[in-house]
């Protein structure tokens, strides 16, 4: 009645798993036990409470041996999540991986589903196709890509540091992009880290330097990423270095011609200390810049528009380090494995004009107000107002474009900590009063809640409600001159019209605008807010659904320093794992001609995205290269002679699943001897 | 005319993609979004694996509806699978119509790895729709069609005997 493509008669162990109550408190699992128990070709049905652990597969890999078992199936969760699992079961027992197939009821049925008696009954159906299939699976080969053993890693803030440190000091080559002219990221802004206080300085521009000298990092900044192809194992990378009009090698950060420049003074708003500095079209960034090399703005020096600048710059340079024809270059690399430590950006708090930012000269974002309490910052660490003031009042507002409906619904984790930071950073430099505005404080990790109640008592104020507005409209003396945050503080229930000098605006994390295009570039996915979707939010947090290609940092969602290094500790670890086992096992669901059906029309040839398929003339047949096909299918699906075959989907497997959920839906069931448990 | 239960459900097979929509029904599962009990999923790993042929035998089998979804336009896990589909979508949309199979009983759906609460709509969108244009019963039908034929040829052959004798 069946066919079993050579193989011999399938004898078909079948296994239902409880999952705890994830499944037996919505699927009647013995009722499917038992029903599966009369379809044809089964040997073993069992349910059992929870069949990935170890005495769960341990069932499976003795009934192997003991009842001759030549199919497995196992109804339990999504095979995105076990799948692996048991087929290294089914393997150990000494029976190919692939004649094993899973069903999925837990995701697709009882986590969705609220009828048992329903719940019970699609539980069957997708069984009965389950064990339809499994007839025509084959034993496959599985299939190796060795592991280049280089590492690209773009994105040079902390996660990408540490990731790139981690790498090359077990010996390993790692490429460091970065788009800006120094790596650093958001952590090179700040001036001390919660809920230490140490100084974000002292902890980080150790390791840029790091770095900038380790012999096993090639580290390219002011560069992007154009083009990535290949798969894992072996990805070919097209770096685009953008020119900086100065060269690298030969410029060693003497500043001689910035001194130079034509421009006495700066004038130009200074991107690093968020435009409270100024800076002239010739510049570095920040003192401890990675590396030290100075770069140029097209947009604002002088030569660029008019090409009638005196060019001083050039003659301050004695090592002839400045050219002003650069162009940008490309370079070509080959990596095995990549992480995305791409980042975040703060929100734009114009976008909450409640809050007056850009109206209010002395309404300020948090991160500005990081650079203004930093020692190397504008003000050399005064926290003094646009207006030239000391500040004898301050009001930090929390949750400026997270967890509101208006702009983002999340959490942004950092916000609460980094309030409580500054409060602690603007009371010891200015002794102001300081008012924290909170919805709640979220205080989790080691020694934050602490920190909470050390600000508390320091005798900063805590005030918890949403501000509605702050307003320069003053109808008491007192709010003359001042601005006045309105707010209903929701613990004694009235609304509060509070005066303050300065406004500091607790802006949330956001994913960076171009963070799509990054995803479609690496071929990812993102979450619905738009940061880097992880393959699983628990068990693979570093690992993309795209093998071989890693995330860490705020890239993947908000997330702290502590959290960020964790993460990228554990990317490095992930690209490790790979370099170190030196190959990767693929799918082996490629496609394959069965030449005898190839009537040589071609049709398949342009539907491959790889260009896999050639065609042999001296045959006139069509030729896949597996070594090239990635195993979509999409040229089996085509073949109009059906003489494509993709191994795991071929189309005996995905009608006899068909038929297995459809026509059989009513069949009599078999009366037979199977092992129950 | 045909022997329809009292309670009839939609049956819908439906083809997720690996990559985006699989993993999106995988979402929805894990946050408990309940919806209408009547797909059945196939895994593949691109929509452009589906043939044609899964579609027409699953409608032949006795499927009400089929449902396939696949990546975002320009997201596909394999560079352009989606698109393959999108093509053979169109084509097969009028081929349906020829066959007086209305057009909603095929669905292509773009669906990523992050729309749960997606998987859930075009489901329950889905089953209501089906529901309104109620059994598509091929394989009835056809028994049908098969019997009248029968009966047919029983006719002329017994003119044919009529005829000879």
């Amino acid at each position: 009645m069946f066919s079993t493509n050579g193989n011999n008669t399938p004898r078909i162990g079948f296994y239902v798993c409880h999952c705890g109550h994830n499944i037996a408190s919505l699927v009647d699992v013995e009722e499917v036990r038992k029903y599966v128990a009369t379809l044809p070709g089964v040997v073993v049905s069992r349910d059992y409470k929870y069949m990935c652990s170890d005495p769960g597969q341990e069932l499976i890999q003795q009934d192997i041996k003991e009842n001759k078992l030549n199919r497995i199936v196992v109804a339990s969760c999504s095979p995105l999540l076990h799948e692996h699992t048991f087929r290294v079961a089914t393997e150990k027992a000494g029976l190919n991986p692939y004649f094993f197939h899973m069903v999925n009821i837990r995701e697709n049925v009882s986590w969705v589903l609220d009828n048992r008696e329903i719940a019970t009954e699609k539980s069957k159906d997708l069984a009965r196709a389950a064990i339809r299939r499994v007839f025509f699976h084959k034993p496959l080969e599985k299939k190796t890509v060795p592991i280049n053993p280089a590492v690209l890693i773009v994105g040079g803030g902390i996660a990408g540091i540490q990731a790139a440190l981690t790498i090359a000091n077990a010996g390993k080559k790692v490429y460091l992009v970065e788009r800006d002219a120094t790596i650093g990221g958001h952590m090179a802004m700040f001036d001390k880290t919660f809920p230490t206080l140490d100084c974000a300085a002292c902890i980080l521009t150790p390791k840029m330097s790091a770095v900038k000298s380790h012999p096993n990092i090639t580290l390219w900044t002011y560069s992007e990423v154009e083009k990535i192809d290949g798969f894992v194992g072996d990805y070919h990378v097209k770096v685009k270095r953008k020119p900086r009009y100065v060269i690298e090698d030969l410029c060693v950060g003497c500043m001689d011609c910035i001194e130079a420049c034509i421009y006495k003074e700066a004038k130009y708003p200074d991107e690093f200390n968020q435009g409270l500095s100024k800076r002239k079209p010739i510049y570095i960034p920040f003192p401890q810049a990675t590396p030290m090399v100075v770069l140029f703005d097209p947009e604002t020096c002088i030569d660029f528009k008019s090409h009638r600048c005196k060019k001083t710059c050039i003659e301050a340079c004695d090592r002839d380090a400045i050219d002003l024809k650069q162009v940008a270059t490309y370079e070509n690399i080959n990596v095995g494995t990549v992480i995305l430590s791409t980042g975040f950006q703060t929100y734009d708090a114009k976008l909450s004009p409640q809050y007056g930012y850009g109206k209010f000269p002395n309404v300020y974002t948090s991160l500005e107000v990081e650079r203004l309490v930093n020692a190397s910052g504008p003000t050399g660490g005064e926290v003094i107002t646009r207006d030239g003031k000391r500040p004898k009042s301050v009001g930090i507002i929390h949750c400026v474009g997270s967890r509101d409906e208006k702009s983002h619904k999340w959490c942004s984790r950092v916000c609460c900590m980094y309030s409580l930071k500054l409060a602690h950073l603007i009371k010891e430099h200015t002794g102001a009063e300081v008012y924290n505005f909170y919805i709640d404080m979220r205080t989790p990790g080691k020694g934050y809640e602490e920190f909470y109640d050390k600000l508390m008592n320091e005798g900063v104020h805590f005030v918890r409600g949403r501000v509605a507005e702050v307003t320069d409209w003053a109808i008491i003396p007192e709010e003359e001159q001042k601005l006045t945050i309105r707010v209903e503080d929701t613990l004694i229930g009235v609304v509060r019209r509070i005066p303050v000098d300065m406004v500091v605006l607790a802006v949330g994390m956001e994913p960076k605008d171009d963070a799509s295009e990054i995803r479609r570039l690496f071929n990812i996915s993102c979450s619905n807010e738009g940061f880097f979707l992880e393959r699983h939010p628990k068990l693979a947090p570093v690992n993309t659904f795209t093998d071989g290609i890693f995330i860490a940092g705020a890239c993947q969602g908000p997330r702290d320093i502590p959290d960020t290094v964790a993460q990228a500790g554990a990317a490095a670890a992930e690209c490790l794992s790979l370099i170190s086992a030196g190959s990767i096992e693929l799918e082996p669901n490629t496609a394959s001609i069965i030449e005898k059906y190839c009537s040589g029309c071609k049709s398949c040839i342009p539907l491959c995205p790889y260009t896999a398929i050639s065609f042999k003339e001296d045959i006139k047949k069509a030729y896949i290269n597996e070594a090239l096909c990635k195993g979509c299918g999409t040229c089996v699906a085509a073949c109009p002679s059906g003489s494509i075959l993709q191994n795991l989907f071929e189309d005996d497997q995905i009608f006899s699943e068909i038929d297995g959920l459809l026509k059989f839906a009513g069949i009599e069931p078999e009366k037979k001897e199977v092992l129950h448990a | 005319m045909h022997n329809i239960e009292k309670k009839w459900e939609p049956k819908i097979i439906a083809f997720f993609c690996n990559w985006c929509t699989y993993t999106a029904a995988d979402l929805a599962g894990v946050s408990r979004l309940k919806y209408a009990p009547n797909v059945r999923v196939i895994r593949i790993m691109c929509s452009g694996r589906v043939d044609p042929q899964f579609i027409m035998q699953a409608l032949a089998s006795g499927a009400d509806g089929v449902l396939i979804g696949g990546c975002h336009p320009g997201d596909c896990h394999y560079s352009e699978g989606n698109y393959k589909m999108l093509r053979r979508f169109r084509l097969l949309q009028r081929v349906f119509k020829s066959m007086g199979i209305d057009e909603k009983r095929c669905r292509l759906e773009w669906i990523s790895a992050s729309e749960g609460d997606k998987v859930k709509t075009v489901i329950n969108d889905m089953v209501e729709q089906i529901q309104k244009l109620g059994p598509l019963a091929l394989p009835e039908r056809m028994a049908d069609l098969d019997k009248e034929i029968e009966e047919i040829e029983k006719e002329i052959s017994k003119e044919e005997v009529v005829e000879h004798a």
